[in-house]
């Protein structure tokens, strides 16, 4: 076969060609968002009907609630928040309508509407900046929340969300917009929403990831391999819904899990991992469930104070030699 | 339309929302009724004039204050008050109530009970009317207590730059719940805010059917010609209070100006008598009241006949699409 399937891209990249195709297949999709029509003029999406992409004055919760309206009639909106924290004020419409005017109309209603956030943490931009949000939408029922750590999972889940009938958050990682990966060119690859990946099998240690926390976890179980560790690696790919049954299973290999996630402790996405594993696994553990997520503080502007707070690479392993 | 069917149309509307609102008061009084419920009673006429402006595929969003608009806007009463009552052939399947009564089929997307909520709701669904090019146009009604709220001015200005197809329709009744407009508006006008987003602002007496119906027909014409949004301010008035059996103690409002709207003010009197005026027979109008009454009477025969639903029906209609990983019972 000499037709090229896949191409080196970064995430930022991947993000926009799925953008751009997902607009060429379905006409109904629009995007939304501040600034949006300078990134338009230089072909980011495509050679499109400017009617369907429209920046929008500084108003997240109007719009974010207009996509809500557009959605349940008939267009699938694209909300491109730009930084994380900002969704907190789009999130009245987010959570009190797109979440639920679906199973409030009694299904009546579809809400085909996707929020795009970047999570800058990790770049000296202080509190306001720097939030990993998705738990608190993981508290949210109706809604789906992805959080793609490839490019590849960026193009593919971006473009799952966007054909997706219900309202579905896509959390990006900023630190990972330059990071370059293979992607699939298929214009119809996907990736479902709610599966986790396997990165790595091992039979020691499972390691489930959420986010940006996968790069960091490959690179320790390269230096637990050194030592003989063998590590079973999950990127959950998908927060909402878990994909529990990928976490059990690679726990009755290890019988050891440590959990990675940057958002903060309480009540993040690892504790509801760890949650189900208390639940559904205890029987498969030999040892305590190990977080490395990012401690209850707000985040601090000095680089010397922000970065030894998120999950590094080092903090996976001893979390890891903690438990052998 | 004729104006004799116009007329008779608007009447039939105003007396199926005030004889359903008594129905569902009584309702309440009989404990049939879980929740909270939110009268119309003195407001028929801004609702019922705004919704005769409209098309059956136009889009209405509303407020808490929730069952007058999708009467006013042509839906059938069985299902709205199957839905008060909490039962599984209520509009929205018994998943949303009183608060909430959404009917597609005639363009009413939905009532909200978060205030101010259903405004974004309209402008969206009047970005749908530009994007796809057809001539349908979105109007949202809201209270005063709404007109405090961000999203209004957020959205009122992405209207005006976009010219959106919508009408912001404020039903000002005076009240925010218990507090008065004058202790919490600072321009006495709703209407008159809309000159700070280069949009046209008309005030207009809510109590008179035939002055909301003209000044909702400028206002739709305007929109589908492509110019961009109208607000229209109602001065209207609620009979009851803010939930119906709700006792507030101490009064934020005498029984005199309740008495005086009640007596002087009251929509379906002033309507009945504009059509007497205009030539319309006694005995018609009475078979108009008639019908109202008897649709009405089979829309609590039909809620109270109907079954409540299944606790386990309390797991559907979440998700469009399933989750991968079922919801946890």
């Amino acid at each position: 076969m000499t037709e090229q399937t896949t191409q080196r891209m970064t995430y930022l990249d991947a993000l926009g060609l799925a953008q751009r195709e997902e607009m060429a297949r379905d006409e109904n999709v629009i995007i939304i968002g501040e600034d949006i029509t300078l990134y338009a003029a230089g072909g980011a999406y495509g050679n499109i009907d400017s009617k369907r992409v429209r920046s929008a004055p500084i108003s997240e919760c109007g719009f974010a609630g207009m996509a809500v309206g557009a959605a349940i009639t008939g267009l699938r909106p694209i909300v491109d928040l730009t930084i994380a924290n900002f969704v907190y004020l789009a999130s009245d419409p987010i959570i009190n309508q797109a979440a639920r005017l679906r199973y409030m109309t009694g299904g009546q209603f579809n809400v085909p509407v996707v929020y795009r956030a970047s999570m800058w943490h990790s770049q000296a931009n202080a509190a306001q900046h720097s939030d990993r949000p998705y738990p608190m939408f993981m508290n949210v029922p109706g809604l789906k929340v992805v959080c793609p750590a490839t490019p590849e999972d960026a193009k593919g889940l971006l473009k799952a969300a966007i054909r997706d009938d219900d309202p579905v958050l896509v959390f990006e990682d900023n630190d990972l917009w330059g990071q370059k990966g293979e992607v699939p060119l298929d214009t119809d690859f996907v990736v479902p929403i709610g599966k986790a990946r396997t990165h790595r099998e091992g039979s020691d240690v499972t390691i489930v990831t959420v986010s940006g926390s996968l790069r960091f976890a490959l690179k320790a179980a390269d230096d637990l391999a050194k030592d003989g560790i063998s590590v079973d690696l999950v990127d959950l790919r998908t927060v909402l819904p878990i994909d529990s049954e990928a976490i059990l299973n690679s726990l009755g290999k290890t019988g050891r899990i440590v959990i990675v996630d940057p958002a903060h402790r309480t009540c993040g996405a690892a504790a509801e991992i760890a949650a189900i594993v208390a639940e559904d696994g205890f029987d498969l553990l030999r040892k305590p469930v190990r977080r490395v997520v990012t401690p209850d503080v707000p985040i601090p502007f000095a680089p010397t104070m922000e970065k030894p707070l998120y999950p590094s690479r080092e903090a996976i392993v001893a979390a890891v030699r903690s438990l052998m | 339309m004729l104006r004799n069917d116009i007329d008779r149309e608007a009447y039939l509307r105003m007396c199926k929302i005030r004889g359903f609102e008594e129905a569902v008061t009584a309702l309440i009084t009989e404990g049939e009724v879980p929740g909270a419920c939110h009268s119309s009673v003195g407001q028929e006429a801004a609702i019922v004039g705004a919704c005769m402006a409209l098309r059956n595929d136009d889009y209405v969003s509303g407020t808490h204050r929730s069952h007058g608009h999708p009467i006013g806007k042509g839906a059938a009463l069985k299902p709205l008050m199957a839905e008060i009552l909490g039962k599984a052939t209520g509009v929205c399947k018994g998943r949303g109530g009183s608060m909430h009564l959404t009917d597609k089929s005639v363009g009413s997307i939905g009532e909200s009970a978060i205030v101010g909520g259903g405004i974004p709701i309209a402008t969206g669904a009047a970005l749908t009317a530009q994007v796809k090019g057809t001539d349908q146009v979105a109007l949202t009604f809201f209270g005063d207590g709404a007109s405090n709220e961000g999203v209004l001015a957020e959205c009122l200005n992405m209207a005006a730059v976009w010219k959106l197809p919508v009408i912001f329709f404020c039903e000002n009744n005076g009240y925010a719940a218990v507090t008065p407009a004058r202790d919490s508006h600072g321009q006495p006008d709703v209407a008159r805010r809309a000159d700070g987003y280069g949009v046209p602002g008309v005030v207009v007496d809510g109590q008179d059917m035939d002055a909301v119906l003209a000044a909702t027909r400028t206002a739709v014409a305007r929109a589908r010609a492509g110019e961009g949004p109208t607000l229209i301010e109602a001065k209207t008035y609620r009979f009851d209070e803010h939930c119906v059996g709700l006792f507030i103690k101490g009064g934020y409002r005498t029984q005199e100006e309740v008495q005086f709207f009640m007596n002087e003010r009251d929509p379906l009197k002033l309507f009945r008598q504009v059509m007497l005026d205009r030539g319309h027979g006694e005995d018609d109008i009475n078979a108009v009241e008639a019908e109202a009454r008897g649709l009405v009477a089979e829309a609590v025969q039909f809620a109270k006949d109907s079954p409540y639903p299944e606790p386990e029906a309390a797991f559907e209609l979440v998700h469009a699409t399933p989750l991968a990983t079922p919801i946890r019972r």
